[in-house]
């Protein structure tokens, strides 16, 4: 039976779907599985986000672009809540995200089985589909990517690490 | 459960909010510095990590205290009396080599320490380092395999990295000292002592540095400590200076 109140709840989620992040700007905050859960309880929204790292310098900007979005269509009443645990993993990352990650240029993050397993697997440069590629540096552009090298089009490119 | 006006506690996250706190802003400082590029965005990374988990620790201090003082007027209010790092995460960044060399060590320690606490008793230390082990995973890889590359490379790099072992190890003993803070009966169930650290660290961290080719130093007596105390080295207080001095010269300031 659908209520009005998961309607409602439906709703919402629409809404931080068009919430981008702000360093992969063609992925939303749903995509990216940072949205946790939201409740509407006595006409109050409870959004619970988690952030990716420890240190991640977007969880303000996005608690705020919530609140504005949620704001300008009329939910006056939104709590914003941080949950460190349990901890985000790239498993939450949607199929449809990691489609997007490709599409700019980021190599979408492999399964994690059990834990962070830390074998060197291939990582298929999101350019050219090449496995020839190479592990530069574990550490890139912002703390979710590693940096790695594509051998055939000679383009360097992220890889959204498992965590 | 939330336990207020908790002293051992409050003191307990300091300790493990300090230790990142320190060891966050010497990597830091090699922001624009480092060997090669890579490696300039390797350790501010790892460096935003950890002030990552600082400032977990210390909102976590401040909510157990009331709130009396916030993680940022702990953070830049405190004198290095009152800080409780251990000693080994002020030293200078020296060379490569140091920096490396240190991180392996406290990253060895910090993952084992994690993994306890993490079932932790307490909400606030189970729910920061379950987020933070995953994060020292990377960090204790990078490390492991630096130490393997610069131990078990060049004879110069040899030689750097075997005489920053000899001075690092002075300062591992002060990982494994159990105060009166760590075994008091409030924290009980919340924490693991870090003695019981000690043996499991000392495993992996020597057979590691032995495949490193490095020589353990044979120290019986003379290792330091006095950081969980608030007795520090000279160096400390030149960080501090540097990163207390927007705050204390414009209170209140936001940017």
């Amino acid at each position: 039976m659908v209520t009005v109140e998961t309607e409602t709840i439906q709703q919402i989620y629409n809404l931080l779907k068009t919430i981008s992040d702000p360093e992969i700007p063609t992925v939303s905050i749903t995509d990216l599985g940072l949205v946790r859960n939201v409740e509407f309880i006595n006409n109050k929204v409870i959004v619970t986000i988690t952030p990716t790292y420890s240190a991640c310098p977007a969880m303000h900007f996005i608690e705020r672009e919530i609140i504005n979005t949620l704001q300008l269509n009329l939910f006056e009443n939104v709590e914003v809540k941080i949950n460190l645990n349990p901890a985000w993993s790239t498993d939450w990352v949607t199929k449809e995200g990691k489609i997007k990650l490709k599409e700019s240029g980021i190599a979408p993050p492999l399964p994690i089985i059990n834990k962070v397993e830390f074998k060197q697997n291939t990582i298929t440069c999101p350019y050219c589909n090449s496995n020839k590629t190479i592990l530069k540096s574990e550490f890139g552009s912002t703390a979710c990517k590693s940096f790695y090298f594509c051998e055939d089009c000679l383009t360097p490119f992220d890889y959204f690490k498992p965590i | 459960m939330h336990l207020k006006n908790d002293n051992s506690l409050f003191e307990y996250l300091v300790r493990l909010g300090d230790d990142r706190l320190i060891l966050g802003h010497r990597l830091s400082e090699w922001c624009g510095h480092a060997p090669i590029l890579e490696e300039d965005i390797a350790l501010a990374n790892i460096a935003q990590d950890c002030i990552g988990h600082a400032t977990h620790f210390l909102n976590a201090a401040s909510e157990v205290e009331n709130k009396i003082k916030t993680a940022d007027e702990l953070t830049y209010f405190r004198d290095a009396i009152d800080y409780k790092n251990l000693l080994i995460m002020e030293l200078p960044k020296g060379d490569f080599a140091f920096t490396i060399v240190r991180q392996f060590l406290v990253d060895s320690f910090t993952f084992l320490l994690y993994e306890k606490l993490q079932n932790s008793g307490n909400k606030f230390i189970s729910d920061i380092t379950t987020k933070a082990l995953k994060e020292v995973q990377y960090h204790l890889r990078h490390s492991s395999q630096w130490v393997l590359r610069l131990g078990d490379g060049t004879e110069l790099s040899h030689e750097k990295t075997q005489n920053a072992l000899n001075i690092l190890w002075l300062y591992t003993n002060e990982m494994f000292e159990s105060d009166e803070i760590e075994n008091s009966p409030s924290l009980k169930n919340f924490i693991t002592k870090s003695s019981d650290l000690e043996s499991e660290w000392e495993n992996k961290v020597i057979s590691h540095l032995q495949n490193a080719t490095l020589k353990i130093p044979e120290m019986q007596t003379n290792y330091l400590s006095g950081g969980r105390r608030g007795i520090h080295t000279e160096h400390l207080g030149h960080l501090l200076s540097e990163m207390q001095i927007v705050a204390r010269t414009y209170p209140g300031a936001k940017w």
